[in-house]
Protein backbone atom coordinates (compact mmCIF):
# COMPACT_ATOMS: atom_id res chain seq x y z
CA UNK A 1 0.00 0.00 0.00
CA UNK A 2 2.71 2.45 1.01
CA UNK A 3 4.87 1.05 -1.77
CA UNK A 4 2.19 1.88 -4.32
CA UNK A 5 1.93 5.51 -3.28
CA UNK A 6 5.68 5.98 -3.10
CA UNK A 7 6.03 4.52 -6.57
CA UNK A 8 3.10 6.54 -7.89
CA UNK A 9 4.59 9.80 -6.67
CA UNK A 10 7.97 8.82 -8.09
CA UNK A 11 6.35 7.98 -11.42
CA UNK A 12 4.48 11.25 -11.74
CA UNK A 13 7.43 13.36 -10.63
CA UNK A 14 9.86 11.63 -12.96
CA UNK A 15 7.39 11.93 -15.86
CA UNK A 16 7.00 15.66 -15.25
CA UNK A 17 10.78 15.95 -14.95
CA UNK A 18 11.19 14.16 -18.28
CA UNK A 19 8.78 16.43 -20.09
CA UNK A 20 9.96 19.71 -18.64
CA UNK A 21 13.74 19.43 -18.82
CA UNK A 22 15.53 21.56 -21.37
CA UNK A 23 18.36 19.17 -22.06
CA UNK A 24 17.48 15.75 -23.53
CA UNK A 25 20.12 14.05 -21.39
CA UNK A 26 18.31 15.05 -18.20
CA UNK A 27 15.10 13.84 -19.79
CA UNK A 28 16.69 10.43 -20.33
CA UNK A 29 17.65 10.29 -16.68
CA UNK A 30 14.09 11.14 -15.67
CA UNK A 31 12.78 8.52 -18.05
CA UNK A 32 15.11 5.94 -16.50
CA UNK A 33 13.70 6.64 -13.04
CA UNK A 34 10.21 6.42 -14.53
CA UNK A 35 10.87 3.05 -16.14
CA UNK A 36 12.41 1.53 -13.02
CA UNK A 37 9.55 2.70 -10.81
CA UNK A 38 7.08 1.36 -13.35
CA UNK A 39 8.86 -1.99 -13.41
CA UNK A 40 8.53 -2.31 -9.63
CA UNK A 41 4.88 -1.38 -10.00
CA UNK A 42 4.48 -4.25 -12.49
CA UNK A 43 5.94 -6.55 -9.87
CA UNK A 44 3.29 -5.49 -7.37
CA UNK A 45 0.73 -6.49 -10.00
CA UNK A 46 2.21 -10.01 -10.29
CA UNK A 47 3.51 -9.37 -13.81
CA UNK A 48 6.91 -10.95 -13.34
CA UNK A 49 7.91 -11.44 -16.94
CA UNK A 50 6.80 -7.96 -17.94
CA UNK A 51 8.88 -6.61 -15.05
CA UNK A 52 12.00 -8.23 -16.49
CA UNK A 53 11.12 -7.13 -20.01
CA UNK A 54 10.62 -3.57 -18.83
CA UNK A 55 14.06 -3.45 -17.25
CA UNK A 56 15.85 -5.18 -20.11
CA UNK A 57 14.13 -3.63 -23.11
CA UNK A 58 13.39 -0.12 -21.90
CA UNK A 59 16.10 0.67 -19.39
CA UNK A 60 18.65 -1.45 -21.18
CA UNK A 61 18.00 -0.94 -24.86
CA UNK A 62 15.70 1.97 -25.64
CA UNK A 63 17.34 4.45 -23.27
CA UNK A 64 20.81 3.52 -24.47
CA UNK A 65 19.57 4.12 -28.02
CA UNK A 66 18.36 7.57 -26.97
CA UNK A 67 21.70 8.31 -25.33
CA UNK A 68 23.60 7.21 -28.43
CA UNK A 69 21.53 9.46 -30.64
CA UNK A 70 21.97 12.41 -28.29
CA UNK A 71 25.71 11.82 -28.18
CA UNK A 72 25.89 11.48 -31.96
CA UNK A 73 23.81 14.54 -32.78
CA UNK A 74 25.09 16.90 -30.14
CA UNK A 75 28.79 16.40 -30.80
CA UNK A 76 30.06 19.56 -32.39
CA UNK A 77 26.63 21.06 -32.85
CA UNK A 78 25.66 23.67 -30.36
CA UNK A 79 21.90 23.97 -30.44
CA UNK A 80 21.05 20.33 -29.92
CA UNK A 81 22.10 20.26 -26.33
CA UNK A 82 19.28 22.64 -25.53
CA UNK A 83 16.42 22.24 -27.91
CA UNK A 84 13.89 24.97 -28.38
CA UNK A 85 10.92 25.02 -26.15
CA UNK A 86 7.50 26.34 -26.92
CA UNK A 87 6.05 25.61 -23.53
CA UNK A 88 5.03 29.23 -22.93
CA UNK A 89 3.10 29.36 -26.21
CA UNK A 90 0.80 26.42 -25.80
CA UNK A 91 0.80 25.79 -22.09
CA UNK A 92 -2.84 26.85 -22.08
CA UNK A 93 -4.12 24.29 -24.61
CA UNK A 94 -1.92 21.58 -23.11
CA UNK A 95 -3.27 22.19 -19.63
CA UNK A 96 -6.77 22.22 -21.10
CA UNK A 97 -6.23 18.82 -22.69
CA UNK A 98 -4.84 17.45 -19.45
CA UNK A 99 -7.73 18.86 -17.43
CA UNK A 100 -10.32 17.50 -19.86
CA UNK A 101 -8.65 14.11 -19.74
CA UNK A 102 -8.60 14.03 -15.97
CA UNK A 103 -12.24 15.09 -15.81
CA UNK A 104 -13.18 12.33 -18.25
CA UNK A 105 -11.18 9.87 -16.18
CA UNK A 106 -12.85 10.85 -12.90
CA UNK A 107 -16.27 10.64 -14.55
CA UNK A 108 -15.49 7.21 -15.98
CA UNK A 109 -14.14 5.85 -12.73
CA UNK A 110 -17.16 7.14 -10.89
CA UNK A 111 -19.58 5.55 -13.33
CA UNK A 112 -17.99 2.21 -14.03
CA UNK A 113 -17.42 0.02 -11.02
CA UNK A 114 -14.26 -1.94 -11.48
CA UNK A 115 -15.65 -5.20 -10.24
CA UNK A 116 -13.81 -8.32 -11.07
CA UNK A 117 -15.61 -11.51 -11.90
CA UNK A 118 -14.90 -14.27 -9.42
CA UNK A 119 -11.56 -15.62 -10.50
CA UNK A 120 -11.48 -19.19 -11.70
CA UNK A 121 -10.35 -21.71 -9.15
CA UNK A 122 -7.09 -22.43 -10.90
CA UNK A 123 -6.04 -18.80 -10.92
CA UNK A 124 -6.65 -18.40 -7.23
CA UNK A 125 -4.47 -21.34 -6.30
CA UNK A 126 -2.39 -20.84 -3.24
CA UNK A 127 1.28 -21.23 -3.92
CA UNK A 128 4.67 -19.69 -3.95
CA UNK A 129 4.88 -16.72 -6.29
CA UNK A 130 6.30 -17.84 -9.59
CA UNK A 131 5.06 -21.42 -9.42
CA UNK A 132 3.08 -22.72 -12.34
CA UNK A 133 -0.62 -22.22 -11.81
CA UNK A 134 -0.22 -19.07 -9.73
CA UNK A 135 -1.40 -15.95 -11.54
CA UNK A 136 1.41 -14.08 -13.23
CA UNK A 137 4.03 -16.77 -13.06
CA UNK A 138 6.59 -16.88 -15.81
CA UNK A 139 5.83 -20.50 -16.65
CA UNK A 140 2.16 -19.70 -17.22
CA UNK A 141 3.15 -16.70 -19.30
CA UNK A 142 5.44 -18.82 -21.45
CA UNK A 143 2.87 -21.55 -21.88
CA UNK A 144 0.25 -19.01 -22.97
CA UNK A 145 2.70 -17.17 -25.21
CA UNK A 146 3.72 -20.26 -27.13
CA UNK A 147 0.32 -21.92 -27.38
CA UNK A 148 -2.74 -19.69 -27.18
CA UNK A 149 -1.07 -16.48 -28.28
CA UNK A 150 1.43 -17.86 -30.75
CA UNK A 151 0.27 -15.60 -33.59
CA UNK A 152 0.96 -12.32 -31.71
CA UNK A 153 4.38 -13.71 -30.85
CA UNK A 154 5.14 -14.33 -34.51
CA UNK A 155 3.85 -10.87 -35.39
CA UNK A 156 6.32 -9.53 -32.81
CA UNK A 157 9.17 -11.13 -34.73
CA UNK A 158 7.91 -9.58 -37.96
CA UNK A 159 7.65 -6.13 -36.33
CA UNK A 160 11.24 -6.34 -35.13
CA UNK A 161 12.41 -7.41 -38.58
CA UNK A 162 10.60 -4.47 -40.16
CA UNK A 163 12.18 -2.14 -37.61
CA UNK A 164 15.69 -3.43 -38.32
CA UNK A 165 15.28 -3.18 -42.09
CA UNK A 166 13.66 0.24 -41.78
CA UNK A 167 16.43 1.66 -39.64
CA UNK A 168 19.11 0.35 -41.97
CA UNK A 169 17.32 1.80 -44.99
CA UNK A 170 16.78 5.16 -43.30
CA UNK A 171 20.04 5.80 -41.53
CA UNK A 172 22.42 3.18 -42.80
CA UNK A 173 23.96 5.25 -45.56
CA UNK A 174 26.58 7.72 -44.47
CA UNK A 175 25.73 10.08 -47.33
CA UNK A 176 22.91 12.48 -46.51
CA UNK A 177 19.59 11.73 -48.10
CA UNK A 178 19.73 15.12 -49.82
CA UNK A 179 22.35 13.92 -52.27
CA UNK A 180 20.47 10.82 -53.26
CA UNK A 181 18.49 12.46 -56.02
CA UNK A 182 21.50 13.26 -58.15
CA UNK A 183 22.68 9.68 -58.22
CA UNK A 184 19.43 7.95 -58.95
CA UNK A 185 21.11 4.71 -59.93
CA UNK A 186 23.50 3.64 -57.22
CA UNK A 187 26.57 1.85 -58.38
CA UNK A 188 28.50 -0.74 -56.40
CA UNK A 189 31.23 0.68 -54.22
CA UNK A 190 34.12 -0.57 -56.35
CA UNK A 191 32.77 1.31 -59.38
CA UNK A 192 32.48 4.65 -57.67
CA UNK A 193 35.43 6.95 -58.03
CA UNK A 194 36.91 8.19 -54.79
CA UNK A 195 35.58 11.62 -54.01
CA UNK A 196 38.97 13.25 -53.53
CA UNK A 197 40.26 12.03 -56.87
CA UNK A 198 37.12 12.61 -58.89
CA UNK A 199 36.93 16.31 -58.17
CA UNK A 200 40.45 17.04 -59.22
CA UNK B 1 -6.96 -10.59 -4.03
CA UNK B 2 -4.27 -10.63 -1.49
CA UNK B 3 -4.51 -8.38 1.53
CA UNK B 4 -2.43 -5.20 1.38
CA UNK B 5 -3.36 -4.86 -2.26
CA UNK B 6 -4.32 -1.52 -3.73
CA UNK B 7 -7.56 -1.06 -5.60
CA UNK B 8 -7.05 -1.50 -9.32
CA UNK B 9 -8.76 1.82 -10.05
CA UNK B 10 -5.77 3.52 -8.45
CA UNK B 11 -3.51 1.94 -11.03
CA UNK B 12 -5.85 3.01 -13.81
CA UNK B 13 -5.88 6.57 -12.51
CA UNK B 14 -2.10 6.62 -12.29
CA UNK B 15 -1.91 5.29 -15.83
CA UNK B 16 -4.17 8.07 -17.09
CA UNK B 17 -2.13 10.74 -15.31
CA UNK B 18 1.08 9.50 -16.91
CA UNK B 19 -0.61 9.26 -20.28
CA UNK B 20 -1.72 12.88 -20.14
CA UNK B 21 1.72 14.01 -19.01
CA UNK B 22 2.97 12.32 -22.17
CA UNK B 23 0.31 14.04 -24.28
CA UNK B 24 1.30 17.39 -22.83
CA UNK B 25 4.93 16.65 -23.65
CA UNK B 26 4.15 15.81 -27.26
CA UNK B 27 2.08 18.96 -27.62
CA UNK B 28 4.37 21.37 -25.87
CA UNK B 29 7.90 20.35 -26.74
CA UNK B 30 9.69 20.95 -30.02
CA UNK B 31 12.83 18.94 -29.40
CA UNK B 32 12.18 15.73 -31.39
CA UNK B 33 13.97 13.54 -28.85
CA UNK B 34 11.79 14.74 -26.00
CA UNK B 35 8.71 14.23 -28.18
CA UNK B 36 9.81 10.62 -28.69
CA UNK B 37 10.37 10.21 -24.96
CA UNK B 38 6.87 11.53 -24.30
CA UNK B 39 5.54 8.91 -26.70
CA UNK B 40 7.40 6.28 -24.69
CA UNK B 41 5.66 7.62 -21.59
CA UNK B 42 2.31 7.11 -23.27
CA UNK B 43 3.20 3.55 -24.27
CA UNK B 44 4.14 2.86 -20.68
CA UNK B 45 0.89 4.28 -19.38
CA UNK B 46 -1.02 1.99 -21.73
CA UNK B 47 1.04 -0.95 -20.50
CA UNK B 48 0.27 -0.12 -16.89
CA UNK B 49 -3.45 -0.07 -17.66
CA UNK B 50 -3.21 -3.40 -19.50
CA UNK B 51 -1.41 -5.07 -16.63
CA UNK B 52 -3.73 -3.60 -14.01
CA UNK B 53 -6.77 -4.92 -15.88
CA UNK B 54 -5.02 -8.22 -16.34
CA UNK B 55 -4.62 -8.43 -12.58
CA UNK B 56 -8.25 -7.45 -12.09
CA UNK B 57 -9.51 -10.26 -14.30
CA UNK B 58 -6.81 -12.72 -13.23
CA UNK B 59 -6.09 -13.40 -16.87
CA UNK B 60 -2.61 -13.16 -18.30
CA UNK B 61 -3.66 -12.22 -21.83
CA UNK B 62 -2.96 -8.65 -20.73
CA UNK B 63 0.63 -9.60 -20.00
CA UNK B 64 0.97 -10.99 -23.51
CA UNK B 65 -0.42 -7.81 -24.96
CA UNK B 66 1.90 -5.69 -22.80
CA UNK B 67 4.79 -7.72 -24.17
CA UNK B 68 3.58 -6.94 -27.69
CA UNK B 69 3.32 -3.24 -26.83
CA UNK B 70 6.88 -3.23 -25.46
CA UNK B 71 8.08 -4.70 -28.75
CA UNK B 72 6.18 -2.13 -30.78
CA UNK B 73 7.54 0.65 -28.58
CA UNK B 74 11.10 -0.53 -29.10
CA UNK B 75 10.59 -0.68 -32.86
CA UNK B 76 8.98 2.75 -32.80
CA UNK B 77 11.87 4.21 -30.85
CA UNK B 78 14.42 2.75 -33.25
CA UNK B 79 12.64 4.02 -36.37
CA UNK B 80 11.78 7.36 -34.80
CA UNK B 81 15.38 7.95 -33.81
CA UNK B 82 16.55 6.98 -37.28
CA UNK B 83 14.16 9.54 -38.76
CA UNK B 84 15.45 12.15 -36.32
CA UNK B 85 19.03 11.39 -37.34
CA UNK B 86 18.21 11.66 -41.05
CA UNK B 87 16.23 14.88 -40.60
CA UNK B 88 19.03 16.35 -38.52
CA UNK B 89 21.64 15.42 -41.13
CA UNK B 90 19.60 17.12 -43.80
CA UNK B 91 18.75 20.40 -42.19
CA UNK B 92 20.74 20.73 -38.95
CA UNK B 93 17.80 21.91 -36.99
CA UNK B 94 16.31 20.66 -33.77
CA UNK B 95 12.79 21.94 -34.12
CA UNK B 96 9.98 19.64 -35.17
CA UNK B 97 8.05 22.60 -36.53
CA UNK B 98 10.86 23.44 -38.93
CA UNK B 99 10.95 19.99 -40.48
CA UNK B 100 8.24 20.69 -43.02
CA UNK B 101 9.68 19.07 -46.11
CA UNK B 102 6.55 16.98 -46.67
CA UNK B 103 4.14 19.87 -46.48
CA UNK B 104 1.91 19.83 -49.53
Amino acid sequence: MILFWVLAIALVLSAVFTVTQKSPVYSVVGLLANFVALAILYLTLNAEFVFVMQIVVYSGAVLVLFLFVIAMLSSGVGPFAEGPNRLPNIIGPALGVVAAGCALLVYTLARVPLQAPPPPASAAAIGQAGEAGVFGSVSDFGAALFSTHLLPFEVTALILLVAVVGVVVLAGDAAPMATRGRHAVRRPAREREPIAKGRR
Amino acid sequence: MTPMSVDVSNYIGLSAVIFFIGVAGVLARRNPLIVLMSIELMFNAANLALIAFSRLWQNNAGHIFAFLVITVAAAEAAIGLAIVVVAFRRSKNVDVDEVAGMRG
